[in-house]
């Protein structure tokens, strides 16, 4: 198969979906690599290097279309160019389908089979594919060096002889893989982060990041396992606190990048023009949804404008492209995945497997039919969160009743036990002599004593506790010693042999208590 | 000397005894402990010899003399792994005494019974106290004497077992003669028709029958309990000798005997609950043997045990923070405590948090591990308890398991079905990284599969534990 990459003709586009690496891997797959002249020269890379690398540069785009089977590209491709497409050819590129209707039905026309890269699924296997992912980071990278470029302050904190300079505080919203891209790159320039969220349990990927997460009390958070790991719409009463939230931010934070998306949506409005007109003088506003129409109420798509009362607010949609060689780099590689997957052999046939639930997923058009929206793909892109049962909080009332009955359970267990005990020993007492009674008191008062001791021991001194009642419990040998010297020479000897079995062990358990106690050594 | 210096010098040694138990509940103040115990039994074992009653003190002192030699010579040589041997085998001793001491006082109640009114007056000592005795409170005092004997013949052949289990000379199996335990019924039964017999006539032929009976008990009992049941069968025998002299106590009127008697039985007695709730298993069925009660089919294990050498542990260990080692009996068998000690040295001069884990049961004899662990220097406050530590798994990067495994069973909170469902675990899976060190992959003592080592987070590493531990060592820098 023959792969080929023409020059992106949108105005501005930077980026080429082949590098001279990529094209080295694609040639291992069994795949022959074209590239129009002058493609990858405003990503940085020459013509002479993708020869180098076994490129074969093609002078027109007419002449790349026209003979190569795959087409690889970065955009979505303009009317001109699909109308290039055959029955035979593949088109890989992104195509946001849902919102380019009438191209998706030109490219249906056409036959030809289109894979949007835009629409690969979120599933663990695809992640090596997943271009909008990597697209995202670069986007969330360059948009904290966008706001450090207009903001007039150091991002980190110093003291220094020239006077003291308080640090940057910076507001992330939205923590998908832009806004954790745009945390960690604002929190290692030394910034104090905030960021914000719909999804609770993305807390702790923002603070993994090092940065704070805006926590907002509401009690429907949503799950977004269900959603395939993206946002859903929120409700009103949702939307209102999480305004009244941001309000309250607004005059402290010097920085704002907003990052929510809701996808096949417009992008919701989270940054008023209240809260732009409540920020400092000097502060900047990045929006990284200009494109869906901003987040921001003032967002002005591929522009930069300047407030009435100072803020800079940047609507670039071109991230990616203005690094266009970091991002030519990763999308390249992006797309070499997805062509290994298309040639499982290795052989350089490509096999559009229509049941595998990546390539399904990304492809819009194949065979004549337009085969979008996909089906749900059959492993789910996240578990969802367990639900969590909440222990109920008990009111103070409630409390004070649990603790009275507590009480009186216990009263009522420790007064049976005593009252058992007393029964017990009076029946006892009812039949036995006064003799037998005064060490049975005697008795009973060291075994009650013996239960509070030994509670009281450390779990880790049981050996040793062992060990000691051994040694102690040889007082048998004071019977052995009073009943030596009276009477027959059995009596003598049984006891003799008593006394000496005793000592052994009063001698061995207390050492051996000793030793093992003088081992327990503090660090 | 008077008898009131002898009782004075008992309430003394009383007191001080509680004091010695007391002084356990820290590691530094046990240390003192120590010293009230032994000073309160020479003062108890002074007081007797210099107080009315008794003769032959040179002898005594001799023998005394003797047998502390022995002792000495015993706890100066021991092994700490052997600790669980030597404290059975010690209670064994006091069992046998106390069943001497129990048929001393039967012959002396028999010849003093056989006298006339005139011959007792000129009696003293043990036997003199014998003699003012009404009919009323011998019958007590042949109850007191048989409990005495019954319980220290029972003690006595239990220990002797449990001593011959943990030192390997007898089979740690459960074994059982055929007929189970109605073969222990019938023997307490006997005994128990020897009570009354005795108890009418005060004869020696039921003493003696009834003893044989109880020397059989103990045996069979302990026979038929498995060696990781060991740490309840020792402190139950530890509680037995206690009870055993609390009624000797009883039959010579001797009340420190009886305190000390009370206070060793029940703590014995505590030990023994604890660990069976450790084992979250009654008391009862413990000491009847092996597992009882009708099962579910346990829950099916997939996935597979990944093995995985020293190198790859050593690389984790280099790269973790927090570190959490769970010993068990495996890793006394092995000796590998001076290995882990020397792995604890390194990894903590490397600034990392190195604590252990114990398991109530760990072991063959209730805290076997913290001994063992002192032994080889590991500092006791990174040694800490179950309920201590296991919240803190979820945080922790390594776990090492070297040589337990029921203990880390996860099947006992996720597997109702499981024998040893319920019994509180050590939540090792939760940690980050599980490494286990094990000889092979066998099943633990109670034959259960432990889902543990199928976990994505678990790598098997078998092989002799302190083999184990020592190539690991130079790999840590």
């Amino acid at each position: 198969m023959k792969i080929g990459t023409p020059k992106e003709i949108f105005e501005g586009e930077a980026r080429v979906a082949m590098t001279p690496d990529s094209a080295l891997q694609l040639q291992k797959l069994g795949h022959e690599c074209l590239i129009e002249a002058g493609a990858g020269l405003a990503a940085g890379f020459t013509d002479a290097a993708y020869e180098a690398a076994g490129v074969k540069v093609v002078k027109t785009a007419a002449t790349l279309w026209k003979n190569a089977d795959v087409i690889a590209k970065v955009r979505p491709p303009s009317e001109t160019e699909a109308k290039r497409l055959t029955a035979d050819k593949t088109l890989i590129s992104f195509f946001y389908p849902a919102s380019n209707e009438a191209l998706l039905e030109l490219c249906k026309s056409k036959s030809a089979s289109v894979i949007a890269m835009d629409m690969v699924p979120r599933i663990s296997r695809a992640q090596k594919m997943d271009a909008l992912s990597s697209m995202a980071n670069i986007a969330g990278y360059r948009a904290v060096i966008e706001a450090g470029n207009n903001f007039g302050r150091f991002f980190t904190g110093q003291v220094t002889a020239a006077g003291k300079v308080p640090p940057a505080k910076v507001l992330v919203v939205g923590a998908g893989v832009a806004g954790l891209a745009a945390i960690g790159t604002a929190t290692s320039l030394g910034a104090i982060t905030y960021a914000f969220d719909v999804r609770p349990e993305v807390a702790e990927q923002i603070e993994s990041m090092g940065a704070e997460f805006v926590f907002l009390e509401f009690e429907q958070n949503q799950d977004s396992g269900a959603t395939g790991g993206y946002a859903a719409p929120s409700s009103p009463e949702f939307q209102e606190k999480q305004l009244a939230k941001f309000r309250e931010l607004a005059p402290d934070i010097d920085i704002v990048i907003t990052t929510a998306l809701i996808p096949n949506r417009a992008a919701p409005i989270l940054w008023t023009k209240d809260m732009v007109e409540a920020m400092k003088p000097g502060s900047v506003i990045v929006d990284l949804a200009a494109e869906r129409g901003g987040n921001c109420e003032l967002t002005k798509a591929d522009e930069k404008i300047v407030t009435d009362n100072g803020v800079t607010i940047v609507g670039y949609t071109d991230f990616p492209s203005r690094m266009a060689t970091q991002s030519s780099t990763l999308y390249s590689t992006n797309i070499r995945h997805m062509m290994t997957d298309l040639t499982p052999e290795k052989d350089g046939v490509m096999v559009h497997n229509m049941e595998d639930d990546v390539i399904r997923g990304a492809t819009v058009t194949h065979a004549g039919e337009i085969t979008f929206p996909p089906p749900p793909p059959k492993v789910q892109a996240i578990a969802s969160a367990p639900k969590k049962e909440k222990p109920k909080e008990l009111t103070p009332e409630e409390k004070k009743a649990k603790e009275i009955a507590a009480f009186k359970s216990e009263t009522k267990r420790q007064v049976t036990l005593i009252g058992v005990g007393a029964v017990l020993l009076l029946a006892v007492g009812l039949v036995a002599p006064a003799s037998f009674m005064q060490h049975f008191i005697v008795f009973v008062l060291a075994v009650f004593v013996g239960f509070q001791v030994i509670w009281n021991v450390a779990h880790s001194l049981h050996t040793p506790l062992m060990a000691i009642t051994n040694a102690i419990s040889s007082i048998i040998i004071l019977g052995a010693l009073l009943q030596i010297g009276s009477g027959s020479y059995l009596v003598i000897l049984l006891s003799a042999l008593s006394v000496f079995m005793a000592g052994v062990n009063i001698f061995g358990g207390f050492l051996v208590t000793r030793r093992m106690l003088a081992m327990f050594q503090k660090s | 000397m008077e008898l009131g210096f002898t009782t004075a010098a008992y309430v003394v040694a009383a007191v001080l005894f509680i004091l010695a138990l007391g002084g356990l509940s820290g590691q530094e103040s046990a240390k003192r402990a120590v010293w009230y115990g032994i000073v309160g039994m020479a003062l108890a074992v002074f007081a007797t010899l210099a107080g009315p009653g008794s003769g032959y003190w040179f002898l005594s002192l001799i023998l005394i003399a003797g047998g502390g030699l022995i002792g000495y010579q015993l706890a100066t040589r021991v092994q700490m792994t052997q600790m669980p041997e030597l404290v059975a085998a010690m209670h064994s001793l006091v069992g046998l005494a106390a069943v001497f001491v129990g048929f001393n006082a039967h012959i002396e109640l028999a010849r003093v019974m056989a006298m006339d009114t005139d011959a007792k007056a000129v009696l003293e000592g043990f036997a003199a106290l014998l003699s003012k005795k009404t009919s009323v409170e011998i019958a007590i005092l042949r109850v007191e004497l048989f409990l005495g004997v019954f319980i220290g013949a029972i003690t006595f052949t239990g220990s002797v077992i449990a001593y011959g289990k943990l030192a390997g000379k007898v089979t740690s199996a459960a074994t059982k003669l055929p007929g189970g335990h109605m073969l222990n019924a019938a023997a307490a039964a006997i005994s128990v028709l020897c009570l009354i017999w005795y108890f009418n006539t005060g004869g020696i032929l039921p003493l003696v029958i009834m003893t044989a009976a109880a020397l059989f008990i103990g045996y069979h009992l302990i026979m038929g309990i498995g060696g990781a049941d060991m740490p309840v069968v020792v402190s139950m025998l530890n509680s037995y000798s206690g009870w055993a002299a609390a009624a000797i106590g009883f039959s010579l009127g001797n009340d420190l005997l009886i305190v000390t008697g009370a206070l060793v039985g029940s703590s014995g007695a505590i030990l023994s609950y604890i660990m069976c709730k450790a084992m979250n298993r009654h008391f009862v069925s413990v000491i009847l043997g092996g597992f009882g009660g009708p099962q579910g089919p346990a829950a099916a294990i997939e996935g597979e045990q990944i093995a995985i050498d020293s190198d790859g542990v050593a690389a984790a260990l280099n790269d973790a923070d927090s570190v959490i080692i769970i010993p068990g009996y495996g890793m006394a068998v092995a000796q590998a405590q001076q290995s882990v000690s020397e792995l604890t040295r390194k990894l903590r001069a490397k600034g990392k948090n190195v604590r252990f884990a114990i398991h109530p049961v760990a072991g063959r004899l209730p805290g076997h591990m913290n001994v063992l662990l002192a032994e080889a220097k590991v500092p006791y406050d990174i040694v800490l308890e179950m309920d201590e530590i296991n919240e803190d798994f979820p945080d922790t990067d390594v776990a090492i398991v070297i040589g337990s495994n029921d203990i880390v069973n996860p099947a006992a909170q996720d597997d109702p079905n499981s024998p040893i469902a319920g019994m509180p675990v050590l939540e090792c899976w939760k940690a980050k990284q599980v490494f286990v060190s094990k000889r092979g992959q066998g099943t633990g003592y109670s034959g259960i599969e432990n889902p543990l080592f199928f976990k994505e987070n678990t790598r098997m590493f078998y092989g002799d534990a302190k083999a184990s531990i020592d190539s690991l060592l130079p790999k840590i820098d």
